[in-house]
């Protein structure tokens, strides 16, 4: 099955060398992001190919792969990199969260609580938290050194001030240590809370960007907050239509030409999991079925 | 009722067959050879050489072919394919003055020593659809002489004689490697040179055409352009001596720009370079361009805040490959990160509307 032309996980082993000193440097200054000298990939820029580098820096043969976009397993980004891994490393892979020793994921942390030895790998599309604030990498990077994030306040202040409420809801930033202001991807900020005290090690890879970062297993990941305006993390206010699950994040489907809706989760192991163990959704035939 | 959706797998595949499909067209039409589209898409070719950083006109051709015409797509096929090359080593630095010059104008001099060559160029042609290559494309051969002997020396020497443009000293430092460095600013010249030697054509064009119009305004001469194959020599270590072990083909442009001098500089001409893969005039002239736009700082001009001057930003977006890639992705789904939009818009939105009401009650 492995396509012989290439090396094991299709990098060059000098090049997973270079990848592996960013990812310790990375573990070692958790939040920091590490400039890497990205490689032009098979799949393009912006579709996970510093997730993938990563991953190929860190998967060996004994490990278990798990790919997952937006939760899923099934969404075809998702599985053009599986199948990419299971033609160039020859891994085994699985879409059960539980048994994966490597889950590779974009814009979702799966739902079951990861344990110690699995990694969790985050493809990153814009890795400077300040980005939006100041366009500049010279003038972000002296932000982070000089650790002046009064900006990133003011912006969410001015959002309280506006809206009423801190108007970010996806890629919300998060403070590493006490130290380095980061940003967690676009996970839905439902996500946040599960970043910090993680027993599973985190990686982060951006490769248009040539940046990488990692949270080591039992790192202190705090959302930005004001005292009197805590963080909170939000998800549509619906039990699963499928599994029935409240804990879960959801999407929202629409399911006929009325605009009827219906919400069901967004991680596809955690929903089959639980439909497989007796859990039905009122729009799986289970109770309030209409 | 929704049924989770299955099948991401055979959907792909069976999108790829499509493409192949699509790819070769009708198949009562002759097919398309790689060796075809190197010796009449050769200009295309030169370009996806350029912008993909690998010289091999083979492979070019095979990556045109494969991507359907769509030049940035076959640039990234073959950016994707040098990546996984080997290094052996770096050649000596090619030298330009013993090229073999097709081609060789200068803009700045009547008449000068090696002569203007014309060359095959489109500039004097006028731009009529020519029916006759629908029929039948082939052509009587073209003239031919004895190329002449005697050296080429560059434009820019004659006018370093009399001190009147900036000196270029000779710089033995080994230069950055952009693919295996990250980008970090700031960039010296040498880096800056080497992003617009594989930056994409249409991106550095529009940003030489703004310098013309007043972003950042430095008016070029074009001292020189010359298009001619180099010998690419290499030391090898076990021999001691350097052997030559093939030829390119490049486009150079040097530019001689106004400059009125600065607090530190006198009144002199400067400089802008562009050295390029390949026939490829239009990218070494709009590189030569933007390489004299970004020198504000080393010559102690004024930034004007042109987007041209800013090395910043014209590095970071100059990347065809990364520039698609980056912009492209958002037809990946972004359920989730949508989901979460809404309901903020929605809790929003439910809170303006409540204050609204409030109001009118009151």
């Amino acid at each position: 099955m492995t396509d012989q032309a290439y090396n094991f996980a299709y990098l060059d082993e000098q090049t997973k060398r270079m990848i592996r000193r960013a990812i310790l440097k990375g573990l070692a200054i958790p939040g920091y992001q590490v400039p890497f000298a990205s490689r032009e990939m098979p799949m393009p820029y912006g579709w996970g190919t510093g997730g993938v580098q990563v991953s190929a820096a860190v998967l060996t043969p004994d490990d278990r792969f798990k790919v997952i976009d937006q939760g899923a397993d099934d969404t075809t980004n998702a599985v053009s990199i599986r199948s990419f891994f299971q033609r160039t490393a020859g891994v085994a892979t699985t879409t059960a969260t539980r048994e994966a020793t490597v889950i590779q994921t974009r814009h979702r942390i799966p739902e079951e609580p990861l344990t110690e030895g699995q990694i969790l790998v985050y493809q990153v599309p814009i890795p400077e938290p300040l980005r939006f604030l100041e366009p500049r990498e010279s003038e972000t990077r002296k932000m982070h050194s000089l650790e002046e994030y009064g900006l990133m306040h003011v912006k969410l202040y001015e959002d309280i001030s506006r809206h009423g409420h801190i108007a970010t809801s996806y890629a919300y930033p998060v403070k590493v240590e006490g130290r380095y202001v980061m940003d967690p991807s676009p996970i839905p900020k439902f996500d946040n809370p599960k970043l910090g005290d993680m027993a599973a090690i985190q990686l982060f890879g951006a490769g248009r960007e040539q940046r990488i970062y990692a949270l080591p297993p039992y790192t202190r990941v705090i959302s930005l907050d004001f005292e009197d305006h805590p963080f909170e993390p939000s998800k549509a206010d619906h039990p699963c239509g499928m599994c029935a699950a409240t804990d879960s994040y959801l999407d929202e489907l629409i399911v006929d030409d009325a605009g009827g809706r219906m919400f069901v989760c967004s991680d596809t192991d955690y929903c089959e999991a639980r439909q497989a163990a007796g859990h039905i959704g009122k729009d799986n035939g289970g109770k309030g079925a209409a | 009722m929704y049924v989770a959706v299955k099948g991401g797998e055979r959907a792909i595949e069976n999108a790829h067959a499509w493409l192949a499909e699509e790819r070769r067209g009708d198949t009562a039409i002759a097919e398309l050879g790689t060796a075809q589209i190197r010796e009449q898409l050769s200009l295309a070719v030169n370009r996806v050489m350029a912008e993909g950083s690998l010289y091999d006109p083979d492979l070019a051709a095979l990556a045109i072919k494969q991507a359907r015409g769509d030049l940035i797509e076959a640039i990234f096929l073959i950016r994707a394919y040098r990546t996984t090359l080997p290094r052996f080593g770096a050649s000596l630095p090619v030298e330009t003055g013993a090229m073999a010059c097709d081609r060789r104008i200068s803009a700045t001099f009547k008449d000068l020593p090696g002569g203007q060559i014309l060359g095959p160029t489109f500039d004097y042609t006028h731009r009529l659809l020519d029916f006759k290559l629908a029929a039948d494309g082939e052509v009587p051969e073209a003239p031919s002489r004895e190329a002449a002997t005697g050296p080429v020396p560059h434009v820019t020497g004659f006018l370093n004689r009399e001190g009147l443009i900036e000196e270029a000293p000779l710089d033995n430092t080994p230069p950055p490697d952009l693919t295996r460095e990250p980008l970090e600013m700031p960039a010296n010249r040498a880096l800056r040179l080497q992003a617009l030697t594989r930056a994409d054509e249409g991106f550095t064009l529009g940003l030489a055409y703004s310098t013309q119009r007043g972003y950042g305004r430095n008016h070029a001469f074009v001292g020189e352009l010359r298009i001619g194959s180099v010998p690419v020599e290499m030391e090898i270590p076990e021999l001691g001596f350097a052997i030559e072990i093939g030829e390119v083909t490049l486009t150079e442009c040097e530019t001689v720009n106004q400059f009125t001098g600065s607090k530190t500089e006198p009144p002199q001409f400067t400089r802008g370079y562009g050295l390029v893969f390949g026939q490829t005039e239009r990218k070494a002239i709009s590189m030569a361009l933007v390489d004299r736009a970004l020198r504000w700082e080393e010559l102690g001009e004024d930034n004007v805040g042109a987007p041209a001057q800013d090395a910043e930003f014209v590095l970071y977006h100059a990347d065809n490959i990364q520039a698609t890639g980056f912009l492209e992705h958002i037809k990946l789904p972004h359920y989730v990160d949508f989901q979460s939009e809404l309901e903020l818009v929605r809790k929003l939105r439910r809170e303006a509307t409540a204050e609204q009401m409030r109001e009118a009650a009151e």
